[in-house]
């Protein structure tokens, strides 16, 4: 009896640190959207250069698609821009690319160094957009079902990791939905 | 006397730095010409953290995209809005998470009663540590017969050896 309770704020103890423990797992930057599910916003970008079209939302209606964020200044981007390639050779699902608090220009130039992975690509360049959809930064990626509605978000540079194992699955049961 | 000088130091000291870390990131060319609405602006900006710089508030980080959320505020405000409009319009773009004072609801109560069931419990071990130590050293119970017959013949065999 004694012994028992001598042992409780040691047992306090081992909770507090467990749970802290599993505090530090999260990553502070990855915050839940609360845009999943809520239909997309309602914008017209201009396009980046004469060449590639530029984005607005009505056009992404009717079918199951991804829009990444991204900006010819940001380094993980530059990081996930092969992925995209990749992605956007294997036609698997329309690419979209928002260019964000990024001169159109300069965007444009980027596509044009590294390859375009995108069929539509709107400049953001106000940030405004990325407002609208909760961005913390770039790169940042979505979801789109046939509806327009937002069905996920990734945030950081995507591999093909993730598109495997999170996105693929999620856009074959978003094409078998009406 | 010296520990009541050290304990003022660190007060000016606390109170100095906590005024300035005060010091806004707000440029003059956000500002708005409506003193009034830029005061509310300002109120509004202390609230909202800046989701980039995560322990900051937006009035104080000097991020893009706090700049570009002040702004924002004082586009929501300049339309119209309530404060709690303004407000509102942020958190359905970033949720909760931009609100530096969370709201009381389901998944936050143990954030904010946790710390009352802490002290509480606190209190609670403290009243029976007390209650049993008191109890302890206010009755001492008599010894038994065989007892005083140990303690004697103890005693007894000690003074037989000492002398």
């Amino acid at each position: 009896m004694k012994y028992a309770s001598s042992i409780i704020p040691l047992v306090i103890l081992v909770a507090v640190i467990g749970a802290l423990g599993i505090g530090l797992t999260n990553d502070p930057r990855s915050i839940p959207s609360t845009l999943i599910d809520q239909p997309l916003p309602v914008f017209d970008l201009e396009p980046i250069s004469k060449d590639i079209d530029g984005l607005a939302s009505h056009e992404l209606q009717g079918h199951v698609s991804m829009v990444n964020i991204f900006a010819s200044w940001c380094p993980p981007c530059r990081i996930e821009h092969p992925t995209w390639m990749q992605l956007s050779r294997s036609d698997a699902v329309p690419i979209y690319g928002v260019d964000w608090k990024d001169k159109p220009e300069d965007g444009a130039k980027w596509l044009s160094d590294f390859g375009n992975p995108y069929s539509k690509v709107g400049s953001d360049y106000n940030g405004r957009l990325g407002l609208d959809l909760g961005i913390t930064g770039a790169p940042e990626t979505f979801v789109i079902d046939k509806t327009g509605r937002i069905r996920y978000k990734y945030v950081g540079p995507i591999t093909l990791d993730v598109w495997r194992n999170e996105i693929k699955p999620l856009v074959d049961q978003l094409e078998g939905e009406e | 006397m010296n520990r009541l000088r050290i304990f003022l130091v660190g007060v000016v000291f606390v109170v100095g730095s906590s005024a300035f870390t005060q010091a806004v990131a707000v440029l003059p060319d956000e500002m708005l010409d409506d003193p009034a609405l830029e005061v509310r602006a300002r109120e509004i900006g202390q609230l909202l953290r800046c989701v980039v710089c995560q322990n900051q508030s937006i009035d104080d980080s000097n991020a893009p995209l706090a700049r570009d959320l002040r702004l924002l505020v004082r586009e929501r405000l300049t339309l119209g809005d309530t404060d709690e409009q303004a407000i509102a319009y942020i958190v359905d773009r970033y949720g909760n998470f931009v609100l530096l004072k969370p709201p009381v609801q389901s998944n936050t109560i143990a954030l904010w009663f946790m710390p009352a069931l802490f002290v509480a419990f606190a209190l609670l071990g403290f009243a029976v540590y007390i209650r049993q130590s008191s109890r302890a050293s206010s009755a001492p119970t008599a010894l038994t017969p065989e007892e005083d017959a140990e303690i004697n013949a103890l005693l007894g065999s000690e003074s037989e050896s000492e002398h």
